[in-house]
């Protein structure tokens, strides 16, 4: 059995309980998922391992731990944020495996194998990343609650234009996109910051990304 | 420290520290994810459990029945809070409605359980297993139809009549008369309200996120039925708030209920889908304006009347205060009246009265503008006051809303505008340019703290003050570093914990200016304890470059503490300037959108803010509170629109997918102006706010920009392209 196997909980079982939330969405409420979830003694558990800020990390994890609740309760990295819990502020975005995702959409048991970067493994405080310097230079912040997700993200959407990714605003979906400002506003629209940092968010990352003005 | 004549030269005018353009302090905590939030206290005590709270999903009525057979059988659960366990509970005086319903449904969201589990997804998982059985009654949810019903609200906002203001508008050769809607808005901060609740015997400690420390201590106290003393609340670092979290909300409650039942530390955030109906909004309103001027353009009368609704003793959303103060006229009828509605509490957000107030009048006056063929700006011009229009002897301590409208002109290029709309067409986009006057009050509220001399050398500032992404950590440094003559890298700033002196705490923009004038009543008492140490006593003695000097002797600061650290507290308590003076702030927001001339899409191209506001602390985070309002001014024009479901009762787009907030995209780069100003009436720091100044108009603004780009004069916010289609050009 290979490491990226879950142990402790079957395929099989985990395929079931898979089936149920499947089935639920499509069933009148009073047959639920929560009704079955409820006459099981104990949660179905799994272990998982993630490669965490580069550190391996195995955790053992009930499958309904999304990814940013691992990292935020089990791993203690607090630096992911939890906005929404839905994939709709993209306080809690990380890097796995070179791409950015919002860690509240996608379950721990999802991520085995992975390599996942967050905040943390970005800088700390007396090592920043040039982005996190950037971000304090040009006040890209306020609260800070949505800063760690918009620093994670602006580092990966710098990758994604390295790699030719287009975007909505692109003008052309074979052409490498250009570095600009429309750029960067479209593919950080994920991000919300109700501080309204965003004029100096732009900033700050068109100084990292060396954007002409 | 009483503050009762106008400051004259004091140590903070060296502006070595103060008013320069300073990084935040605590910039490389929060941007590597090292500042530690209320749900994030992992380290503050042991075996935290897991709280999820039910919310009720009637508007109205009471609950009949609660079955927890099946989530107390669920795996996992420790505790099951319901108002049949919670013990008598008071209500704070901040709070409207209940935090916890039962048997009385007050509000759609209100809370009717906390389930205690040892794992988030257990105690989530349970909490669907809660079965509630609720007997709904009618409820009222639609201002419009409740607005005959409204009261004038004597206490708040007694109606202000001056003059003869019918007969003045009757005799006005120019008259204007337009109604307008504003609707309920949520803070939508980032991070929803969470606390960490702890007992230890009768003490009950909660980290949680709030802007107001000692505020809610009392009202934690008064709803759980405790002693203040037996409170201690931690409030380090708080995820925006926007008034949202002025007070204690649910979590803070539950989360204290629940770790009592439990026997545990039990930690609740509430859900984003429960934000918007368990908490508090920003209510609708219904305003209208009457404006009567002579051919030429003076204002004679001017009646701004204001609808709003609210939870039985909840309060009036002030949006005709604004015009108590804004422009001339003899005449003159202000007045807001509060009705009653089932919705969930309404209260303040970012500059409550004045933003929706401004959002109306501001468009207003851009149609009276027109109507009397002038520019706006110089129709506003000309109906400038120094004085309290009401109270004339009372004269305004500042104001430069003159210079705020011309400045801004010039720099945004004004004169380039076209009067006439839909006259300016770039491809497929129609241009305009919007302007809009600002004005928020100068609030002055008792603020204290404490100072430390360290035995090293450095200077430990602590207040309960807050810090919701406003800067105060770092302005508050600012003032004890100017103050006593060190670096800001010699000062270390604690902030947000109960067990420090009370602070004005963060709301209605005072807190910027009280905090810091706090902190530097303490400095000065810290001053005299250094220089009665080092015997110079007897004359002013300077603190400049970690030195205390007196005449030719010079001491290094850190002797004074060199056997023991030095201490002082104190308090700032403001006298009645603020009776013989006027204090408010000013601004003028200017907009430019282009419009797609088909669907009617807008997008904001340029902004800029002139702002008058006393000294400028810190001009790199007092512009970003600025940016930042101006953003949510975009959102307030544009998209923002908690949706009623006036069968139900509730908030229909209750998450950031619904409620839409502006995204990177809708934002372009923004600029603010700074005069450059001191206001020594306000305070020893001669500052004043900024943080909802910068709201102030934006909105009305872009709705203006947008009728300059097409003749859509859209009168119901939000501006919403299906309200601009019917003025757009004909296609073919």
């Amino acid at each position: 059995m290979n490491d990226h196997e879950p142990s402790t909980l079957s395929r099989r079982r985990f395929l079931i309980l898979g089936v149920v939330t499947a089935t639920a969405f499509a069933m009148p409420p009073f047959i639920s998922l929560k009704a079955y979830a409820a006459t099981l003694e104990q949660p179905p558990m799994a272990k998982v391992t993630i490669q965490v800020n580069g550190q391996s990390q195995t955790l053992e994890v009930d499958t309904r731990t999304t990814l940013l609740d691992a990292l935020r309760e089990h791993l203690h990295l607090t630096g992911s944020k939890k906005g929404c819990d839905h994939g709709q502020c993209g306080a809690c975005t990380v890097i796995a495996d070179g791409r950015r995702i919002n860690s509240c959409l996608t379950l721990a048991v999802m991520q085995n194998g992975v390599e996942v970067t967050t905040i943390e493994g970005l800088g700390l405080p007396d090592n920043l990343h040039p982005m996190q310097a950037a971000f304090i230079r040009h006040d890209g912040y306020q609260c800070g609650y949505c800063t760690p997700g918009q620093i994670c993200s602006a580092v990966a959407v710098l990758e994604e234009i390295h790699h030719g990714i287009p975007s909505h605003v692109s003008p052309s979906l074979t052409e490498p996109p250009r570095l600009s400002a429309a750029e960067l506003q479209e593919r950080m629209s994920g991000n919300i910051c109700r501080c309204g940092a965003y004029s100096n968010i732009i900033e700050a990352i068109s100084e990292v990304a060396e954007v002409p003005a | 420290m009483k503050f009762d004549t106008p400051a004259t030269r004091n140590p903070i005018d060296q502006l070595k520290v103060v008013g320069k353009a300073t990084d935040r302090i605590e910039g490389p905590l929060k941007t590597s994810g090292q500042a530690p939030y209320a749900y994030e206290q992992h380290e503050a005590v042991k075996h935290q459990a897991y709280g999820v709270m039910v919310g009720s999903t009637i508007a109205k009525g009471r609950i009949a029945n609660i079955d927890l057979a099946e989530a107390k059988a669920a795996p996992g659960v420790l505790a099951i809070v319901t108002a049949a366990n919670a013990g008598k509970l008071g209500k704070g005086k901040y709070n409207a409605a209940h935090l916890l319903a039962g048997p009385q449904v007050q509000h759609y969201h209100q809370a009717v359980a906390l389930v205690v589990a040892e794992t988030f997804e257990q105690a989530r998982a349970a909490a669907q297993c809660v079965k509630v059985d609720y007997e709904a009654t009618k409820g009222e949810f639609d201002l419009a139809s409740v607005r005959d019903q409204g009261v004038e609200p004597k206490d708040e906002m007694p109606d202000v009549r001056h003059g003869d203001f019918a007969a003045a508008f009757a005799a006005a050769p120019v008259q204007f008369d337009q109604t307008y809607t504003t609707p309920d808005q949520s803070h939508a901060m980032m991070e929803p309200h969470s606390t960490l609740a702890a007992w230890q015997g009768d003490q009950l400690t909660l980290w949680t996120s709030n802007q107001m420390v000692a505020w809610s201590v009392g009202d934690i106290a008064a709803t759980l039925g405790l002693p203040k003393e037996k409170v201690r609340l931690i409030s380090p670092y708080i995820g925006g708030g926007f008034g949202g979290k002025l007070f204690i909300r649910a979590d803070a409650i539950l989360a204290a209920l629940g770790a009592r039942l439990a026997g545990r530390p039990v930690k609740v955030a509430l859900t984003r889908p429960q934000v918007a109906n368990n908490t508090t909004h920003r209510p609708a309103t219904i305003q209208r304006i009457r404006m009567g001027a002579t051919a030429d353009g003076k204002l004679t009368a001017i009646a701004h009347e204001g609808w709003s609704g609210n939870l039985a003793e909840g309060k009036v959303e002030l949006a005709a205060q604004p015009s108590q103060l804004l422009y001339a006229a003899e005449n003159r009828l202000v007045s807001m009246r509060l009705a009653p509605l089932d919705l969930p509490e309404g209260n303040a957000m970012r500059a409550p009265g004045e933003t929706p107030g401004l959002m109306v009048l501001e468009i207003a006056m851009d149609e009276m503008a027109e109507k009397l063929k002038l520019d706006p700006i110089q129709f506003r011009i000309l109906n400038d006051t120094q004085v309290d229009p009401v109270k004339t002897e009372r004269p305004f301590s500042q104001r430069h809303l003159i210079e705020c409208l011309q400045t801004g002109a010039e720099r945004f290029g004004w004169d380039k505008r076209n009067a006439q709309p839909g006259s300016r067409r770039e491809g497929r986009w129609l241009i305009g340019m919007g302007v809009a006057a600002a004005i928020r009050n100068n609030l002055l509220v008792k603020s204290g703290a404490r100072v430390r001399l360290e035995r090293n050398g450095k200077i430990t500032v602590e207040t309960d003050m807050t810090d919701i992404g406003t800067g105060s950590y770092t302005i508050i440094a600012q003032t004890a570093a100017e103050m006593m003559g060190v670096g800001l890298e010699e000062v270390v700033v604690h902030l947000g914990d109960s067990s420090f002196p009370v602070s004005s705490g963060s709301g209605g923009q005072f807190g910027g200016n009280c905090s810091t004038a706090g902190v530097y009543a303490a400095c000065v008492k810290l001053r005299e304890a250094v220089a009665a140490k080092l015997g110079m006593s007897q004359g002013e003695a300077e603190f400049i470059d970690g030195h205390v000097r007196l005449g030719s002797k010079s001491l290094p600061l850190r002797n004074a503490a060199q056997d023991a650290a030095l201490e002082a507290e104190d308090s700032i308590e403001f006298g009645d300037l603020a009776k013989q003076y006027q204090q408010s702030t000013f601004g003028a927001h200017f907009a430019e959108v282009a419009v797609d001339a088909a669907t009617g899409e807008v997008r904001v191209r340029r902004m800029l803010a002139v702002c008058s506001a006393g000294r400028i602390l810190n001009p790199k985070s007092a512009r970003s509170q600025v940016i930042g309002a101006m953003t949510m001014g975009v959102g307030a024009a544009l998209m923002e629109e908690l949706a009623v479901d006036k069968r139900l009762g509730f908030f229909v787009n209750h998450d950031l997918a619904g409620y839409e907030v502006p995204v990177h995209a809708d934002i372009p780069h923004q600029e603010v102006i700074f005069l450059d100003e001191t206001d020594p009436v306000s305070s020893p720091m001669k500052a004043k706010g900024v943080g909802e100044l910068g709201i102030c108009g934006v909105s009305a603004a872009v709705a203006n920009a947008i009728y300059n780009a097409t003749g859509a004069r859209v009168r119901e916010y939000p501006v919403t392209l299906d309200k601009i289609m019917g003025a757009l050009p004909e296609m073919v």
